[in-house]
């Protein structure tokens, strides 16, 4: 790291310095600022310059990011079925101030969903997370063919989550299934549910977690692997040499710097949870979400009320608990959890390294 | 670009810090001419344990992702019957008509073709509206910069599922509805936030002399933007084009909201699922349809690779 003239060490430091005093100035435009500085900076271009590059990107943002959001809070204020202008103005509309998230919160379905959720992100950290990081562990070490197991266990990332729930539908199914017929001819038939893995209610979320897991964890695995990477093989060398057993090495030292990795993808996970839909769908047929409700989650409620029922005020209210729940989970955690590494984080995500 | 220092594009960049590393780490080698006698014995235990981490990888990778790939791509070479009768031997005989039904029928391309098409329609719009913005975030100092960025960085809090709604009663309002344009502007919107903040790192990386001496020269600011930057941040685009291909690839929620009823203008995801609650008693013919959707993404993952996780987690793909 000392070596002045290693590139890409060097730079680090002169990049973070030369930028660091325009961060607090916000918003003073450079040229009213004095000393030997302002000669060096160039004057910075006019606001209507600033404008037009900012344009496409706030328009499009403001457009259809930011005005959707915000209606939905007001249409969730209606009784609604989205037709005849706005709600407000449609003669079909009626105002019902917090009543649809009081029907919210009342329906068993909702309260079942948010009890799903959270039955998914525990079953995400527990299971999820720390099967992609022994993977990810595993395959850290050098060993012939790694390459192409990570290429393997990456591959469904890329493969759509209707593709996915479609291919499993099948491998799932009961007569013909990949798992039924395995199970049939290893003699262990009593195993299959009679109902079928997609048809039973009290096994229906925890197949579909199984799915939703065979999709992600090889994400989850190439994030813990970067992260690994980063970590400096002296340091576990040396808690060896001291007399650690590797699992000490790795509960003390390796874990430890993982900290931040594990972090980030705590986040992810749960932010996935949060909107997960497709899957569901597609995997639940057209009886969305399973029988009674089974796998039924916030999305998917807000689409058989929004899309199918028309009832617009309603799913909207849904849409702005799911939209709260993210919001105060995002400023929680990263207040509370990532605070010491949301530099690390932040870097992290534009491979500043 | 050469002459340059520090100018080194993220991705390179990467490389020469880990090969910098090397040099630095001399408690390798004494270890093992310090021990040249006695390192057979280890040797082979070590070769012994390499074989026991292939086979352990192997088992789990075939078990979890061959197995299940195979049986679809399998069973699409069987006809219902068999299907039903022989769902884990080989098919007897081969039956290539689902393939081959497939392929020459229409539908199939116009799926790929649509999801091409709105791919790269996402990625064109995402890229040059998050370039031209993250430009300004990275270089200058102007009113409002942080909240504007922070308004944006916000954006990656929230998925899009919980805007879908309110976002579908405004498509229809603006007569977008049906149109692949109702799909591709709002796929856009929401890809900017992850996009912006990705580039605005990588242009805060590129020294202000090289601009300064550019601005000297005469360039303008767009000039700067086009003639400069732009060139010097093509691995980092292609890094945000490419994750914004494959989400865009994947993503169904709004395709089936917005293009349901336009038949023309379904997406692979979309024409896989319509398909198969079509043909759902046809299983055969379901699993070739959903075997053949899954070809052009792995093989587009297999030429981009890096790309794809230099996106997700930046250091992987250079140093392993």
């Amino acid at each position: 790291m000392t070596e002045v003239n290693q590139r890409g060490v060097a730079s680090v430091p002169d990049r973070a310095a030369a930028h660091r005093p325009a961060a607090p100035s916000g918003g003073v435009p450079a040229r009213h600022r004095a000393g030997p500085a302002a000669r060096r900076k160039r004057r910075g271009p006019s606001p209507l310059t600033i404008l037009l590059f900012m344009l496409p990107g706030l328009a499009m943002f403001g457009l259809l990011v930011v005005i959707p959001v915000v209606s939905a809070i007001y249409f969730s204020f209606f009784k609604w079925n989205g037709l005849g202008g706005p709600p407000g103005i449609s003669e079909t509309s009626e105002w019902l101030g917090l009543g649809n998230f009081a029907r919210a919160f009342s329906d068993s379905v909702f309260r079942g969903d948010l009890l799903r959720g959270l039955v998914l992100m525990v079953l995400s950290l527990t299971v999820q997370l720390p099967f992609s990081l022994a993977l990810a562990l595993l395959l850290h070490q050098k060993f012939p063919g790694r390459t192409i197991f990570r290429l393997l266990f990456f591959a469904p990332y890329v493969i759509s989550e209707v593709i996915t729930g479609v291919l499993f539908g099948v491998v799932l199914r009961q007569e013909g299934g990949l798992v039924n017929e395995l199970l049939r001819s290893a003699g262990l038939g009593s195993l299959v549910p009679a109902n079928g893995w997609l048809g039973t209610r009290s096994i229906l979320l925890v197949v579909a977690f199984v799915v939703i897991t065979w999709k992600y964890f090889g994400f989850h695995m190439i994030i813990y692997l970067a992260g690994r990477q980063n970590i400096p093989r002296e340091l576990t060398e040396a808690a060896m040499t001291d007399g650690a057993t590797p699992w000490q090495a790795f509960r003390h030292v390796t874990l430890p710097l993982l900290g931040p990795t594990i972090r980030v993808t705590i986040f992810l996970s749960v932010i996935g949870v949060i909107q997960l839909f497709d899957m569901i769908f597609v995997l639940t047929g057209p009886n969305y979400g399973g029988p009674g409700h089974a796998a039924e989650t916030m999305a998917i409620t807000m689409y058989r009320h929004g899309f199918q029922r028309f009832e617009v005020g309603y799913a909207s209210a849904i849409s702005v608990i799911m939209f709260l729940i993210c919001l105060v989970f995002a400023l929680a955690y990263i207040r509370f959890v990532m605070r010491r590494d949301i530099e690390g984080a932040v870097t992290n995500v534009g491979g500043r390294r | 670009m050469s002459q340059v220092p520090g100018s080194v594009p993220s991705s390179r960049r990467t490389t020469v810090a880990a090969t910098a590393v090397v040099p630095g780490r001399p408690g390798r080698p004494p270890a093992t001419p310090g021990g040249s006698g006695q390192p057979v014995a280890p040797r082979r235990r070590r070769r012994w344990r390499n074989i026991r981490l292939s086979v352990i990888a192997g088992v789990v990778a075939v078990v979890v992702i061959v197995v299940p790939i195979l049986f679809g791509v399998i069973g699409g070479f069987k006809d219902p019957g068999q299907l039903q009768s022989n769902p884990l031997g080989p098919p007897s005989p081969w039956n290539v008509n689902n393939y081959v039904d497939i392929l020459s029928d229409g539908r199939f391309w116009r799926n790929t073709f649509n999801s091409l098409f709105i791919g790269l329609a996402t990625v064109a719009l995402v890229v040059s509206a998050s370039a031209l913005a993250a430009f300004m975030f990275a270089r200058y100092a102007f009113r409002g910069r942080e909240v504007l960025f922070m308004l944006f960085a916000a954006g990656l809090m929230f998925p899009p599922a919980v805007a879908v709604l309110p976002l579908f009663v405004l498509l229809r309002e603006i007569g977008l509805l049906s149109s692949p344009w109702g799909v591709i502007l709002p796929q856009a919107a929401f890809g900017l936030p992850l996009t912006i903040i990705i580039l605005r790192t990588f242009f805060r990386g590129i020294p202000a002399e090289i601009e300064e001496s550019a601005v000297l020269d005469g360039c303008s600011t767009f000039g700067v933007f086009w003639r400069i930057m732009l060139p010097m941040a093509r691995p980092a685009l292609a890094v945000v084009a490419v994750l914004a291909l494959v989400t865009s690839w994947n993503n169904f929620l709004l395709p089936l909201l917005v293009l349901i009823s336009e038949r023309d203008w379904w997406t692979l995801p979309l024409g896989v699922q319509q398909f198969s609650s079509q043909f759902g008693q046809d299983t055969a013919r379901v699993l070739a349809y959903t075997m053949l959707a899954t070809v052009p993404a792995l093989a587009f993952f297999f030429v981009a690779e890096r790309q794809i996780v230099a996106g997700i987690a930046p250091t992987v793909g250079s140093k392993g």
